[in-house]
């Protein structure tokens, strides 16, 4: 009696686990391809022809395949002047959030570091409140920093939460007697930190690395705010020159007929995304571990 | 020096503490050094929020105007504008991107077929990594009347859309909505680590008392996502009324202003393209106020509520 009750309830598990199971892969599937087509629609489109994209005539492959958006685009000399100051100031400003935040974060991580609390206060302050856009922008003028190279690395460096985030990696990967085991050994601060901590930490730094390249490569706040000279210009304001604002396409109206050159500047918006984005894109599925392990050591602060 | 230091080594004085450590300190200095100048500096340029601002004088030296320029905002027709319309993104805003990343979790912890899981994870992180600018850029060229695709798959299925980007009520649906497909899957992942860290044992003895895949979702995964909810819930109602700027201010056209402009947007056309310095200092100063009083306000109720909190 009782066995064939469970066996009934087993059955009736199984049909529901299975009509579950069917709703969790559709949606899911469903899911991706929203997540995926309109990604998938920019490369495609932008290897098509201009009147197909703008007709809608492209769907699940690009229509007679040409490159001319990609042609053109190697004649827009700013988006490789923007291209060049972009990479310079990923790599620089990666290097320099590396070097202002780690150190500081490993000193906090310190128990005997005097005046701990203090210091962490300072740093946690400005999360939550800011002098605001126009008095920073006065500092920062005042500095010298508007319209300088610099202001795209140095100004905006420390970042807390990266500190919290390699604070808390510190207080809790690096073994306790290692410090206490290399001060018998005459070990000081300074050189304990450079070939003990930073070699055992290069997890953390390269999830920071990679956090802090995303975000320049990314960012155009600070250049809008700061930056007027076209030539400093990164490649994000240039973008959203040729994106947002239509500029640049005037040009684009001699000769031919306007309509055409109409499709050919939305190709060249579609060549422009592809390009720009390529890189970071290429890049992340090889490195999205380090990615997630980063957001899960920020999580065990919370 | 080191010598009489090392004299009094024994008691261990503060100064001596100190001076153990002096190294730290050094470590410390750079971040330091660049806080003071570049964050705690501005805070005192504050002071120009209650002063007549003028470039000649400084500062310093500018005049002291009191409560007005408060009051020009408080007064003004775009008050109201902009504290409706940064209340709507981002309520609706918190509505809509705070539980999808949890049912996102939910769901990937459900399946089974490692392959299609890593993919499916995968995929829906990916468009966390366009950048603000290229995502706008997107927004516009699908939404365009002329050659966009989201009119011309809806128009074959007979639906007629105007051109959404000059329709000032669709404007905080699209950012929403724009919002989700962009940074759901990414959001999730702090769920997920979550939902991992879950004993297996309770799934196993759940099993053995006959729970379907449906109820062992409901009756164990979603308790075990709730204090990670509570927190960032707390963040996220913290910065109720800090809508972020990039995105709001690059999908602005002059057709849905009525809907877009918000505080950020306005504080940074008075302040450096109006150059209206004190006035755009002083809404800014408005705004960072009132989000200080509600993360502090929805902290201590969670820490009321429910023991978690975040200081």
């Amino acid at each position: 009696m009782t066995t064939a009750v469970k066996a009934n309830n087993k059955v009736k598990r199984m049909t529901s686990d299975k009509i579950f199971n069917f709703f969790l892969y559709l949606i899911c599937g469903i899911g991706t391809i929203i997540v995926l087509y309109p990604m998938y629609f920019i490369i495609i489109a932008s290897f098509s022809s201009p009147t197909a994209v703008s007709s809608g005539s492209v769907g699940l492959f690009p229509v007679n395949p040409t490159f001319d958006g990609y042609i053109k685009l190697l004649g827009y000399t700013s988006i490789w002047v923007g291209y060049r100051n972009t990479i310079i100031y990923t790599i620089l400003g990666t290097a320099m959030i590396l070097a202002v935040n780690i150190p500081a974060a490993y000193a906090l991580s310190r128990k005997d570091l005097v005046g701990r609390r203090i210091f962490n206060l300072f740093f946690i302050i400005p999360m939550f409140f800011t002098g605001g856009l126009i008095p920073t922008y006065m500092i920062v003028k005042n500095f010298g920093l508007v319209d300088n190279f610099w202001v795209m690395i140095i100004p905006f460096s420390v970042v807390t939460y990266y500190i919290i985030v390699a604070r808390t990696f510190f207080e809790n990967s690096l073994p306790d007697g290692i410090w206490e085991a290399a001060q018998i050994d005459g070990c000081g601060n300074l050189r304990f930190f450079f070939s003990f901590v930073l070699p055992l930490s290069k997890a953390i730094i390269a999830v920071i690395a990679l956090w802090a390249a995303v975000g320049i490569w990314n960012q155009y706040f600070n250049a809008l705010i700061y930056l007027r000279n076209a030539a400093l210009q990164p490649l994000q304001i240039v973008l959203r020159s040729i994106l947002i604002s239509n500029q640049n396409m005037a040009s684009m109206t001699t000769g031919t007929a306007a309509q055409e050159a109409q499709e050919l500047a939305e190709l060249i918006k579609y060549a422009v995304i592809v390009v720009s984005s390529a890189p970071i894109m290429c890049l992340y599925p090889f490195v999205q571990k380090y990615f997630n392990q980063g957001v899960m050591i920020g999580a065990m602060k919370g | 020096m080191a010598l009489s230091f090392q004299k009094i080594g024994n008691e261990s004085s503060l100064w001596q503490r100190i001076w153990r450590n002096r190294a730290l300190y050094l470590l410390l200095l750079p971040a330091t050094i660049l806080m003071i100048c570049f964050t705690y500096l501005p805070m005192y340029g504050i002071t120009i929020a209650f002063k007549d601002f003028s470039p000649t004088l400084g500062i310093v030296d500018s005049p002291w105007a009191g409560f007005k320029y408060f009051t020009q905002y408080f007064n003004s027709y775009n008050f109201w504008t902009t504290i409706r319309n940064t209340l709507i993104i981002s309520i609706y805003s918190v509505i809509v991107t705070f539980p999808l990343p949890i049912v996102l979790a939910l769901l990937c912890n459900q399946m089974t077929a490692r392959r299609f899981k890593r993919f499916f994870q995968v995929s829906t992180y990916l468009p966390h990594f366009i950048s603000t600018v290229v995502m706008c850029g997107m927004i516009i060229l699908f939404l365009s009347p002329s050659s966009g695709i989201i009119p011309k798959m809806l128009g074959a299925l007979g639906i007629n859309v105007p051109n959404l980007m000059g329709v000032a009520e669709a404007f905080p649906h699209i950012y929403v909505w724009t919002e989700v497909w962009q940074h759901c899957g990414w959001d999730s992942i702090m769920y997920i680590a979550a939902l991992s860290a879950v004993d297996p044992s309770l799934y196993e003895a759940a099993t053995v008392d006959g729970a379907s895949q449906w109820q062992k979702m409901i009756k164990i995964d979603i308790p075990m996502l709730l204090p990670t909810a509570t927190v960032l819930f707390i963040l996220r109602t913290g910065s109720i009324m800090s809508v972020g700027f990039e995105k709001v201010y690059l999908l602005q056209t002059t057709l849905n202003l009525t809907y877009s402009e918000i505080i950020s947007t306005y504080v940074y056309k008075m302040g450096l393209i109006s150059n209206q310095y004190s006035l755009s200092s002083a809404i800014n100063l408005f705004n960072n106020i009132i989000n200080f009083i509600l993360l502090l306000s929805v902290n201590l109720l969670s820490k009321k509520m429910s023991d978690t909190s975040l200081v």
